[in-house]
This record gives structure tokens, sequence and C-alpha cells, in this order.
């Protein structure tokens, strides 16, 4: 069973991208939005979380953030608002970090 | 000028994914209008308000991050940013606009609007305002 982890908090301010992380599995993906994308920024102290992780950004939120693709961590997805549903229906279910 | 005080918004959160830096800007704005000594802090998230190249069209939401250059015109000068917060976030202040204002006893000189402090520099600044609205 594989799982799409939704995340929408700053990495900063809560712990919702930990927590998350803790329970990712193999076959299994992370999603950023909103003020969550703030983690897949190159340089900041949160990025490591994110390593050998299937990380996918929503490119809307980024762009309200000012955070240009080049500037992300290695590795990372850039989706649009389509491919976030295709996140959803590739996955076999979905958990909102809230 | 009598009962002029001191007055610091101090902004900790960033730009829309909750409405605090938004509200934080109109109670500025609105505030600049009474002719206190006002001045704004950066810190923690607060930072990311201030980054350069917002574009939120893709969000619907009204991309407030242009009024942030208009500070100065209100005669609000003096705008702290935390390097502590900016360091941890992997930016620097060239990530950040560059926010200016004009001096009229300078003959309009352009000054800088910014100051980088650390977070001593800044408690420091704090320990001397009358009040603190926390946003």
């Amino acid at each position: 069973m594989s799982i799409l982890h939704i995340v929408n908090k700053s990495p900063y301010e809560k712990n919702s991208l930990d927590t998350a992380v803790g329970f990712v599995k193999n076959g299994d993906t992370v999603l950023l939005i909103e003020d969550a994308v703030y983690a897949a920024a190159k340089g900041g102290s949160v990025a490591a979380k994110l390593d050998g992780l299937d990380v996918s950004v929503l490119g809307s939120d980024l762009a309200a953030r000012g955070i240009a693709e080049d500037r992300l961590i290695d590795g990372v997805s850039v989706v649009d608002y389509s491919g976030f549903v295709d996140l959803v229906e590739a996955k076999d279910s979905t958990q909102s970090w809230l | 000028m009598p009962d002029v005080k001191k007055l610091m918004y101090v902004n900790r959160r960033a730009p829309y994914g909750t409405i605090y830096a938004w509200e934080s800007l109109e109670v500025v704005l609105v505030g600049a209008a009474f002719d206190q000594d006002v001045s704004l802090a950066f810190l923690d998230d607060g930072v990311y308000q201030l980054t350069r190249g917002q574009s939120t069209e893709g969000i619907g939401m009204k991309n407030f991050s242009a009024i942030y250059s208009a500070l100065g015109d209100y005669e609000v000068t003096r705008i702290y940013v935390e390097k502590e917060s900016l360091e941890e976030r992997g930016l620097t202040l060239d990530d950040l606009q560059h926010l200016t204002w004009e001096d009229e006893d300078e003959d309009w000189a352009e000054k800088e609007s910014i100051r980088l402090v650390d977070r001593a520099e800044l408690a420091d600044v704090m320990s001397n305002q009358d009040v603190m609205f926390n946003f």
C-alpha cells in the first residue's frame, strides 16, 4: 500500500514534516505544498530531512514564495495542479499531515 | 513631539500560508498615519516575507510583496532582519528586496531601510520599544 504524504506547514515553524518523514515507507511520495515548499530550498537547515525520499513540490506555491526551481535541492520534482491529481491517483491512499 | 511612542511590529510568519503577514502589513500602513516611531522586525519565517521574485498568479492570492518597497514613503525607515533566521533558511540579504527610504534632512538622499542584526542586537532594539505588535 503506497501513500502520498502531503505536508503544508513550514518545517521551520511546525514539526509536521518531521512526523510525515518518519512515516514514509518504500514506494511512498512526499508532496510539499503551501508553506512546506520551503523545506525543498537548497541551503536550508531542514533540507537534509528529505534525503533519499521521493519528493514533489507544487510549482504554484514555489512561485508565490519566490523560490526559483534552480534553488531546489537535487532530485525534487516540481508538479502543477494536474500533477498533484496524478500523484493522488497513483497512490493507494493520501495522508495530509496538517 | 509629545507622546511619540516607539512601536515595533514583529513578523515571524511566512507569507500566503497564513494571513499574519498581510494583516501585519495592513496594520503597519494604518499605524503609519499616526506619526509614531515605527520599526519592523523580521525573524523566523518572517524573513520569507521580504524575498524577491514572489509571483502569486498560480495560487489566486494577492501578491503584497511590492508594498514593502513603499514603506519608506510612510516613514517606516528601520526594518530589522535577523541574521540567524536568514542563515538557518539558506538565505542572504541578496535574496531579499532592496528597500530604501529618502532622508529629507539630507536632500532626500536614498538610504537603506534593512538593517541586518544578530539576535543579541535585535534583543537590544526590542528592549528599547514602548510597544510591540506580534504577527
